[in-house]
């Protein structure tokens, strides 16, 4: 196991070379002089000179990637010019807001949409099967960003029951309750799309599954149906199930950018969107690199998880 | 009169991609290296179990392998699979699965004409005469040429495959399994209607197969093969009847046989040695009664046992 | 037209497609509807709600018309969502075609650039992406066509790897194809079906993905707007006024949510495998629907399978698999059922406990009594307890039939316990013991192996270990040793008639083999078409076969040892059993058929000793 483990942390860094080559090659399709097009139009002429001169955009392109990277080996993002701070010190701050929302919308996703995809195969065409597979449906067609704002217009301004927004009351909060009230609309709206992609499928896997050969071989046995289904089919259905959960906390992850905006939730995806509006492109390049990476260790996770389910992959 | 096939050791070995650094370890031996001739309008039946080689071994005759070694020559000329048309007018192939080897989305009309178009460069006209002379031959009604495949039975798609590689009008025909799909009743069929198109159009086959009594009854001579080699060579009536390699025994004993009593041959173990990391000397020494110590230090050599009968063994029976 | 008919019988499919027509109808007909211009702005008038004069849905906060807005919105996200939706699927799918069709090297370097992308969330992407090119609408499509080509280019090369590999296009290479025309003319046509259910079913999330980014401000730039700047200009004064929120919020739920319902359609529609209705989940037992009444328990045998009908029921056609099938075996005793394939002798093996697939499987008709009790109409429970302990069956592909993700100790201990309160540990004990019955080699390693860690053989004495766990009385075995090595073959079949003798068993054994029939069974029974046509003992039918398919069957099997020869053939083809002649199935094929034989029911003439379903049969049975 700790060789799976190692290998796969191995082949993670030519991935993770391959992230840096491409958004820098996107930050360098960004037209004109990249140190006006950083810095805006009304930068100074020593702003622009000493941008030109930090990131060595006097060198060839193979030579700057290099500077960038190795810079930011050395946990040098560069600086962000509207905030005036280092751009990792601004990244760790927010990150630790998204992964809050994220890693909770992550797990209300993973657990409820397995559960209603699992409940809709066991009784296919049943009632709790058509009323899932309606809810589902809805869900994964409702934009998130509408959602949350519907759900702001419900629960914070007409019922009164939670906060309009933000992480913490700005008076008087800061513990957990006070979290936990600010954060279940934005994670309930963050989760009812991958909710719903989640247990299409795994309704779909289980469905497959139900079909094999070695189901028959179970029932033969005189496995109850309840351990056929709950045991050795949802079993064989996790091995498909489990990469869409990775693939899916990519999207949760995505929609979280929405989320943030909406509820003004102080995360990494409103700081790149304000970004990209005021051209910060160091905050923006950082941004990227940094939860992207962070996503590559997460589907490592993901699968890791995967070889402990399913002995046939090579450990 | 030249050899219609000749193989002159050929071999074939899968690289296994390597560890952590990409390094090339040694690969899996599908085929060893390997010859034996085919005479003009012989058949040749190929034989042996799973993870033999036998398919590997009809894959590259046919091109869509390349041998990691060894050459094949079709009457007297070095194969080059360089010229696909000209190498589809010497050797077709008609495969196990007869469904699977048409393509569903198109009409058996487009199936026909694709080597006639191809290879021959023909005419609509005359195209359209040659498959119907074709189809008469393999009896297929004409009307089935504008059906799509998943109309057709196994035995109805088997013809159909046989009616493409005619049109190829090769020399040779290698024939992978071409009835293991098929039930009991239509298999007589297609055996039959290929022996008859053999005589008809002078051809060649090559005739794998994992069946024994098959293989037999439409051969002129056998390879049996066993782990990527050839164990033994002979004439078909002598090498199921009169077995000189204990593996060839083996394989004839575990035929079912209506009539004899069931007794599981002797033998001391049934698995295949791990191709990944093969023991030296015989492959079949660890199933073998006869096994001795030399049979486990040296690959024993294909030498002649009988008349026209050959048998890669230490201790021939 | 199949399509579509196939399409609107979903009715929720149908509803799409109205509802999409209908916002696509009207977006097509802005050029000739009286609409305000949807850019003049007229702050007198701001915030006007719903059903206002001149103002249907009211105005937004610069006092536009919101009718016109979200109608030219509307027109442009549909527009975008379509375009990313055709540049993503048409680039992915060229990728993901010449990926799988080649191969090797070429497949590794596409795949890992693919994976490279696929490692970021497709936002961040995205984002990446407009902010070098800048925010725009086209930049924003750009963005969102690229983050989806990863997507196609996956799902297409998966497609075509498992195409690639099928045997007609090594057959077309053989008639002198090169790869370009293989690739136009072989692969797309079969990927083609893929690739627009791949686009059908994410049109809607490029919608929504351009949707997102306007909203962010990054898409569609004032005071052109598209439905997700609408959203987002409106989010300010979302409290105050709603309306001007929840008029676009709705139209792009509409959008999405019919073009889902459309795309789910369409999949069905053009998924062969849905198509036949066969991702019906299996019920836990056969379902059985007895039209004709029970019949009388007459005693015989351990197991008695009486009078037999089961059936498909696949749309409107009905395959009689099981047509009147009467078999009884006795303690200690082989009985052999033997026909081709379709002759409905695994279906017959499957009803017995009741696990033929249903749906479609339907047992229409007859009784199964083990020891007197008709386990067709025992309840759920006691038929679930009998599994295993009183009837167990061996099944033919043990790599399919065994749980690829359990060891297979586990799963042997798992038979045991389902029916037994034994520790853990006895049940282990009990495993190890039941490995070396069977004659595995080092059986305390071995329980620890996963199924594709064994070769075929062993797998298949995991199988044998297993049904013989509960000591049962009957064992159902289902060719077996079908997929199996003749060497490993021979193996299995004696290890079979050694159990059966040691241990009393009763075996009815389905093949299609005769010669494994003449070595294990007593008793055999022929079937053609679904019914039985010839049963008796062994000797008797290898000897003097009565019925003239089994007398000509037999004639086709070549024996080893006769040397090369001409084979017997039966002319003609099995029947298939949704179609079936009247009279005997087999008259078609048979030069002894009179008309006779063409009309009415022909019984099965004789008793449990010998019996023939024939009028001119080849030998008077006594």
């Amino acid at each position: 196991m700790g060789s799976y483990i190692l290998k796969r942390l191995i082949s993670a860094v030519p991935v993770l070379i391959g992230i840096t080559v491409i958004v820098f090659l996107i930050m360098a399709m960004i037209p004109g002089d990249p140190a006006t097009a950083i810095l805006g139009s009304y930068a100074t002429p020593d702003n622009v000179a000493k941008l030109n001169r930090d990131l060595g955009l006097d060198k060839p392109l193979v030579a700057r990637y290099f500077i960038w990277l190795g810079n930011m080996l050395t946990g040098d993002f560069g600086r962000s010019f509207s905030l005036n701070r280092p751009v990792l010190d601004e990244i760790l701050e927010r990150f630790n807001a998204t992964l809050i929302l994220a890693g909770t919308s992550f797990v209300i996703c993973s657990v409820l949409g397995v559960l209603a995809g699992v409940v809709s195969a066991a009784r296919q065409y049943g009632l709790a099967d058509k009323a899932i597979t309606f809810v589902v449906l809805i869900g994964i067609s409702i934009p998130s960003f509408f959602l949350g704002m519907m759900m702001i217009l419900l629960f914070a301004v007409n019922l009164k029951w939670l906060p309009v927004s933000g992480m913490y009351a700005i008076y008087g909060g800061g513990d957990l309750p006070d979290l936990l009230s600010h954060l279940i609309m934005p994670a309930a709206a963050l989760s009812v799309v991958a909710t719903g992609v989640i247990a299409r499928l795994a309704r779909s896997a289980m469905l497959e599954v139900l079909r094999q050969d070695y189901i028959r071989t179970a029932r033969a046995k005189g496995v109850g149906e309840g351990r056929v289904v709950y045991g050795h089919a949802l079993r064989a259905a996790m091995v498909s199930i489990i990469p869409v959960l990775g693939i899916q906390a990519g999207f949760v992850l995505s929609g979280s950018v929405f989320i943030e905006i909406v509820f003004q939730w102080p995360g990494v995806g409103r700081m790149l969107v304000d970004a990209i509006l005021k051209r910060d492109i160091l905050l923006v390049q950082g941004g990227v690199v940094f939860v992207a990476a962070c996503y590559v260790f997460f589907n490592i996770c993901v699968d890791v998880a995967q070889s402990l389910l399913d002995p046939r992959i090579k450990t | 009169m030249s050899a219609a096939l000749k193989v002159t050791d050929l071999a074939k070995t899968f690289p296994i991609s390597g560890g952590l650094l990409g390094r090339q370890k040694a690969g899996v031996r599908a085929v060893r290296p390997m010859s034996f001739e085919v005479a003009q309008g012989e058949t040749l039946g190929i034989v042996g179990e799973s993870g033999c080689g036998k398919s590997t071994l009809a894959r590259m005759l046919v091109g869509l392998l390349d041998p990691t070694e060894g050459r094949i020559e079709i009457e007297g000329k070095a194969l080059d699979n360089a010229d696909a048309a000209a190498f589809g007018r010497l050797i077709q192939y008609i495969f196990q699965d007869p469904v699977s080897s048409l393509n569903p989305r198109k009409t058996i009309r487009q199936i026909m004409e694709a080597p006639l178009k191809r290879l021959y460069g023909m005419k609509r006209a005359e195209r359209d005469t040659r498959i119907a002379e074709i189809f008469d031959s393999v009896n297929l009604r004409e009307e089935f040429l504008d059906r799509y495949p998943h109309e057709f039975s196994g035995g109805q798609a088997q013809r159909i495959g046989i009616a493409r590689a005619l049109a190829a009008s090769p020399r040779i025909i290698i024939l992978d399994e071409p009835v293991s799909a098929l039930d009991v009743s239509v298999q007589a069929q297609v055996l039959n209607l290929m022996r008859d198109l053999k005589a008809a159009f002078g051809l060649t086959y090559l005739f794998i197969s994992h069946d024994l009594a098959v293989v037999e009854a439409v051969s002129d001579r056998i390879v049996v093969l066993y782990f990527g080699a050839v164990v033994e060579i002979g004439r078909a009536q002598e090498v199921f009847a009169n077995p000189r390699h204990p593996y060839t025994k083996l394989l004839a004993d575990s035929a079912p046989v209506v009539g004899r009593p069931l007794t599981a041959p002797e033998q001391t173990s049934s698995e295949l040695p791990d191709p990944l990391n093969p023991p030296p000397g015989c492959a079949f020494a660890t199933r073998c009664p006869r096994a001795t110590d030399i049979c486990r230090q040296s690959d024993p050599q294909l030498e002649q046992v009988g008349d026209d009968q050959y048998a890669a063994c230490f201790h021939p029976l | 037209m199949r399509f579509l008919s196939l399409l609107f019988r979903n009715r929720l499919a149908a509803m799409g497609a109205v509802v999409l027509s209908l916002i696509v109808l009207l977006v097509l007909l802005i050029p000739v509807l009286p609409l305000q211009d949807p850019d003049v702005t007229n702050t007198a008038d701001r915030f006007l709600p719903p059903l206002s004069e001149g103002h249907l849905l009211g105005t937004d906060h610069l006092g536009r018309d919101l009718l016109a807005r979200l109608l030219y919105g509307t027109r442009l996200s549909l527009a975008v969502g379509l375009f990313a939706a055709l540049i993503a699927g048409t680039i992915g799918s060229a990728v993901g075609i010449v990926a799988g069709y080649f191969g090797g090297r070429i497949d590794n370097v596409i795949m890992r650039g693919i994976d490279m992308l696929m490692a970021f969330p497709y936002i961040l992407l995205a984002l990446a992406i407009v902010a070098a090119l800048g925010p725009g609408l086209l930049n924003a499509l750009i963005a969102v066509a690229a983050v989806n080509i990863p997507f196609f280019a996956r799902n297409i090369r998966g497609i075509t790897v498992g195409l690639a590999g099928r045997e007609f296009i090594d057959a077309a290479r053989l008639s002198g194809m090169g790869h370009g025309r293989i690739i136009l003319t072989e692969l797309l046509p079969n990927v083609l079906s893929t690739i627009v259910i791949a686009m059908s079913t994410t049109v809607g999330w490029m919608i929504l993905e351009t949707a997102g980014l306007s909203f962010l401000g990054l898409g569609s730039q004032p005071p052109q707007a598209d439905l997700g700047s609408m959203l987002g200009e409106a989010r300010s004064s979302m409290i105050t006024n709603p309306h001007t929120s929840i008029v676009p919020g709705i139209m792009i739920f509409l959008i999405v949510m019919s073009i889902n319902l459309l795309g789910d359609g369409v999949r069905d529609a053009l998924d062969p495998r849905l198509r036949s209705g066969a991702l019906a989940r299996p019920q836990a037992r056969t379902m059985v629907r007895r039209k004709a009444p029970l019949p009388a328990d007459d005693g015989k045998g351990l197991l008695n399978i009486q009078r037999l009908e089961t059936q498909f029921h696949v749309g409107k056609r009905v395959y009689r698999a099981v047509n009147d099938v009467s078999l009884h075996v006795n303690a200690g005793e082989c009985l052999g059922v033997i026909g081709e394939s379709g002759s409905g002798k695994s279906v017959t093996a499957l009803s017995v406990m009741g696990l033929v697939a249903s749906p479609p499987g339907v047992i229409t008709g007859g009784a199964v009594r083990y020891e007197g009790e008709d386990l067709l109409a025992a309840p759920y429970e006691s038929l679930r307890k009998k599994r295993g302990e009183k009837v167990a069956y061996i099944f033919q592909d043990p790599l399919s039939t065994l749980h690829p993700l359990y060891r297979v100790g586990d799963q042997l201990a798992e038979a045991i316990q389902v029916h037994h309160r034994v520790s853990d540990a006895e049940a282990r004990a009990k495993a190890i013991e039941l490995f070396r019955s069977v004659r595995i080699p080092n059986p305390e390693s071995r329980i620890r192996n996963y199924p594709h860690e064994m070769s075929g053989g062993m797998r298949q004495r995991v199988g044998i270990a297993m049904a013989l766990a509960n000591d049962p009385d009957v064992i159902i075995a289902d060719e077996p040793t079908t997929a199996l090595d003749v060497t490993v073959q021979a193996q299995i079949l004696s290890l079979l008639d050694d159990l059966r003798r040691e241990r009393g068993l009763a075996i009815v054994f389905i093949t299609h083999d005769f010669g494994v029939v003449a070595q294990l069974c007593d008793r055999v029974a022929v079937m053609y078409g679904g019914r039985i046509v010839e049963q008796g003992t062994t000797t008797d039918i290898l000897d003097r076969p009565a019925h003239p398919y089994t007398k000509r069957l037999m004639a086709c099997v070549p024996e080893l040892g006769g040397g090369k020869r001409e084979l017997a053939a039966i002319p003609g083809l099995p029947p298939i059993v949704s179609d079936l002649p009247p009279g005997c199935a087999f008259a078609p094929r048979c030069h002894k058929a009179t008309p006779a034989c063409r009309e009415g029911e022909i019984a099965l003439d004789g008793g449990d000793a010998r019996a023939v379903r024939c009028i001119h049969p080849e030998e008077e049975i006594a």
